[in-house]
């Protein structure tokens, strides 16, 4: 329910997954982000956050936006708007809309980096982790942690480095551990799926879903700065951490 | 013979005038909903009791209806057991017992419209003899024919090219329909304006921002008073003894950057107390001058008597966007109390005039600037209610705060002229509270905590509840003495709207428009 609370449904496009910047620029026609930033913060902040982050609108720092399928499409959009809440920017020319457009995908793409490490050998690292008994990959594994399918066009080196050794130092907005005790006095922990005033669902490791009214349970502890994900620094060599976060950093997401 | 009563009911009844009387003895028909607030005070309350604290958990979903538009803002006026709802540049009559639809009416939107720093949408209409008033988003009051929907007259408002619009119900007040604009983040200029109910004519105007020469002008340096904002898209009220019309006004424009704007920004973030007859200014009051945080005082204003210091007042009433609850005097604007209803960093507190104290540097930075309440405020638009019984408002409250940004934006006529943004904090940083306050103090009785900060207004009702709706599709009440829950529902969609009640085959329902849908709720 938290897409929800936006007063305004709008941007919601989608990018070619690791196109930034965009494919079809030609050398001269590069967009200008800095100039495009303005653009965003004097136009599109009042709905989206000045960091792109959301408010009024939607946050626009994911890698897939739903609304348009590639950077043309992001382009029309922006022009265009999306009736009837995003109002069209009829008033930038096509280059302040490209630069504007530029930005956008900066926000939800983290640039491709030139990484050490051997992505292939990071593959076997991931397969004989377990990583999979929590996280699906490319369609494999389970789904109770997030999906690592786009995780290299979402996260950077250095934010995967840290969640691999310590990991509860760079929890996902929105991802939260819950512990519930029943009225019978049964404990269960779980990932919060959704949460109302008056009621919670959330899903245990196991993949078992749980819905209460609040009212119901005994306690209902949030554990904000929790994880069920283990550190993994001092499992690793640093040649292997490094293997493996090639190898997470190369998951762009399906195109 | 059940026909029969079918015929003579929707004859008798469903279409019956509206006379101004009517509305100004709004307690004689409990069972109507006849303007915005139900009263022309701002109350919300309802007398009907039937609904109460030990059978309101047996309420259920009478009938729904789809709207087709997302998102739905619409408080019903309700007339003798038909619904008069509006969405966007539409209007219909609805049916009171089965939900089905009388008539439909539509006005096209342009295709160059567009709403700047809002959503298309309508909160209500206003009925008035024989006629409901709508506004709509390109400018035209609108003068419907109550039995047939057919078109009575419109008039041209406003010009929405240059970033005006309405959102707003109309206030039809005796012989005269009040409308209000919105555009706040466009650089508008704004203004309250007053049509003859007959013909369409205007009566008069009232600019809030004041032109050269005008009391208030010198609050404004150079040409910023030509694009100073001053919305006033919330429906106002009405005291049909001192004959004064009540408005809140928007924040100064562009929002988040006051050094353009020097000054006290009259009549921006203030409430107006307007003569009905001229439109003159008798008094206003300024609750955050030179706003740079886009904490518009664009509320529903409460109205009502009580005691200060052994003396019986008339009083007026806001929980301000600002997080201040203010009492005043209504007929001389006069400021007798005020206090922090909700999470506020930026005041240290008021002087004995009612003015904030500042409380160090609250101004938006290059950097970005932590400050609560959030632009939104610790409550908006969304209607509060005030419930006679037991002497307390109830206040959709949010408590929010965010980072506050000042960028450079060059004014361009029809396009967002912000002056800079807000970052908010993060969802579980944030929440809501149903906050019920002393009437006449602001202090606080009871609240009840929320998932997150409230878009839904509150009704309170003679069946001692207070009804309400959540961010996560959640309507309940509330008991109005204590704040324990006692019933709620799951709408299946976002709550944004206030709810109303009224009777239907002489059985009290409460009404809530939940997304796209309006729920009808009974015993």
């Amino acid at each position: 329910m938290r897409a929800f609370t936006t007063l305004f449904a709008i941007l919601l496009a989608a990018s070619t997954p690791g196109a930034f910047p965009p494919a079809q620029a030609s050398a001269s026609s590069q967009p200008d982000v800095a100039s495009g930033k303005r653009i965003f913060e004097g136009h599109c902040a009042l709905c989206h956050g000045l960091d792109g982050g959301g408010g009024r609108g939607p946050s626009l720092r994911r890698p897939k936006l739903g609304h348009a399928a590639d950077d043309e499409a992001l382009k029309s959009l922006i022009e265009n708007g999306i009736a009837p809440e995003m109002p069209p920017a009829w008033f930038l020319s096509k280059e302040e809309i490209a630069n504007a457009a530029a930005y956008v995908r900066s926000l939800g793409n983290v640039p491709q980096e030139i990484l050490p490490g051997d992505p292939a050998r990071g593959k076997n690292i991931y397969s004989r982790s377990s990583c999979s008994s929590c996280h699906i990959l490319d369609g494999e594994g389970s789904g109770f942690g997030p999906d690592l399918t786009d995780v290299g066009a979402r996260r950077g080196s250095a934010h995967l480095r840290q969640t691999l050794q310590n990991p509860a130092k760079t929890i996902p907005e929105n991802f939260l551990l819950v512990e519930a005790i029943t009225s019978s006095g049964q404990t269960i922990r779980g990932i919060r799926l959704n949460e109302d005033t008056f009621s919670i669902q959330f899903k245990d490791q196991q993949g078992r879903f749980y819905s209460f009214r609040k009212s119901e349970l005994r306690d209902l502890k949030k554990l904000r700065g929790e994880t069920p994900m283990p550190s993994f620094g001092s499992m690793f060599s640093p040649a292997e951490l490094d293997d493996l976060i090639h190898f997470l950093a190369s998951q762009r997401g399906k195109p | 013979m059940r026909l029969l009563a079918l015929f003579l009911f929707f004859c008798s009844a469903a279409f019956a005038q509206v006379p101004f009387e009517r509305i100004v003895h709004a307690d004689k028909e409990p069972g109507n909903w006849l303007t915005y607030s139900r009263d022309l005070q701002g109350h919300r309350f309802s007398p009907l009791a039937e609904i109460n604290s030990q059978n309101v958990s047996h309420l259920k979903v009478k009938w729904a209806l789809q709207f087709p538009e997302p998102r739905t803002e619409v408080s019903p006026i309700v007339i003798d057991g038909i619904l008069y709802v509006t969405g966007p540049n539409s209007a219909a009559a609805v049916d009171g017992r089965s939900g089905s639809t009388l008539w439909t009416w539509k006005r096209a939107i342009p295709s160059d419209y567009q709403s700047i720093g809002f959503g298309h949408t309508n909160r209500g209409p206003a009925v008035l003899d024989n006629k409901l008033f709508v506004a709509t988003l390109d400018g035209y009051l609108v003068a419907l024919d109550l039995k047939s929907g057919i078109e009575r007259w419109s008039s041209k408002v406003l010009d929405y090219k240059t970033g005006y619009s309405m959102t707003m119900a109309p206030l039809a007040i005796d012989g005269k329909v009040i409308v209000g604009v919105s555009g706040g983040e466009a650089g508008i200029r704004g203004f309250i304006d007053a049509y003859d109910a007959k013909t369409g004519q205007q009566a008069w105007r009232f600019w809030t921002i004041p032109g050269p020469g005008e009391p208030g002008h010198e609050t404004w340096s150079g040409d910023a008073w030509k694009t100073g904002g001053g919305a006033t898209w919330v429906t106002g009220a009405y005291d049909p003894e001192l004959k004064l019309v009540y408005w809140g006004v928007g924040n100064p424009g562009p929002d988040w950057n006051g050094d353009v704007r020097p000054g006290d920004n009259l009549y921006t973030c203030s409430f107006v107390a307007l003569d009905a007859a001229t439109g003159k200014l008798r008094w206003y009051f300024q609750f955050s001058p030179h706003d740079t945080h886009d904490w518009d005082a664009t509320h529903v204003p409460m109205l009502f008597d009580a005691s200060i210091g052994g003396k019986n007042r008339k009083l007026i009433a806001v929980a301000n966007r600002n997080a201040f609850y203010y009492v005043l005097d209504r007929a001389t604007g006069e400021f007798l109390a005020g206090k922090p209803y909700a999470k506020q960093t930026w005041a240290a507190g008021l002087d004995p005039k009612g003015r904030p104290i500042p409380a160090g540097d609250s101004d938006p930075s290059k950097e970005g600037n932590l400050i609560w309440p959030n632009a939104n405020g610790a409550t908006v638009w969304f209607s509060p209610s005030y419930d006679p019984q037991t002497g307390l408002v109830y206040v959709a409250t949010r408590e929010i705060g965010a980072r506050y940004f000042k960028r450079d934006t060059p004014y361009r006529p029809g396009t967002i002229f912000p002056g800079g943004g807000e970052n908010e904090l993060p969802a579980d940083d944030a929440w809501g509270v149903i906050k019920a306050l002393q009437a006449e103090t602001g202090d606080l009785r009871w609240e009840f905590k929320l998932q997150s900060p409230p878009w839904a207004g509150v009704l309170s009702t003679a069946g001692g509840l207070v009804f309400s709706g959540s961010d996560e599709g959640n309507f309940y009440a509330l008991d109005a003495r204590t704040g324990k829950p006692l019933w709620d529902f799951q709408t299946g969609g976002a709550i944004g709207a206030n709810p109303v009640s009224f009777l239907i085959d002489g059985h009290q329902c409460i009404a809530i428009a939940a997304d796209r849908v309006l729920y009808v709720f009974g015993l």
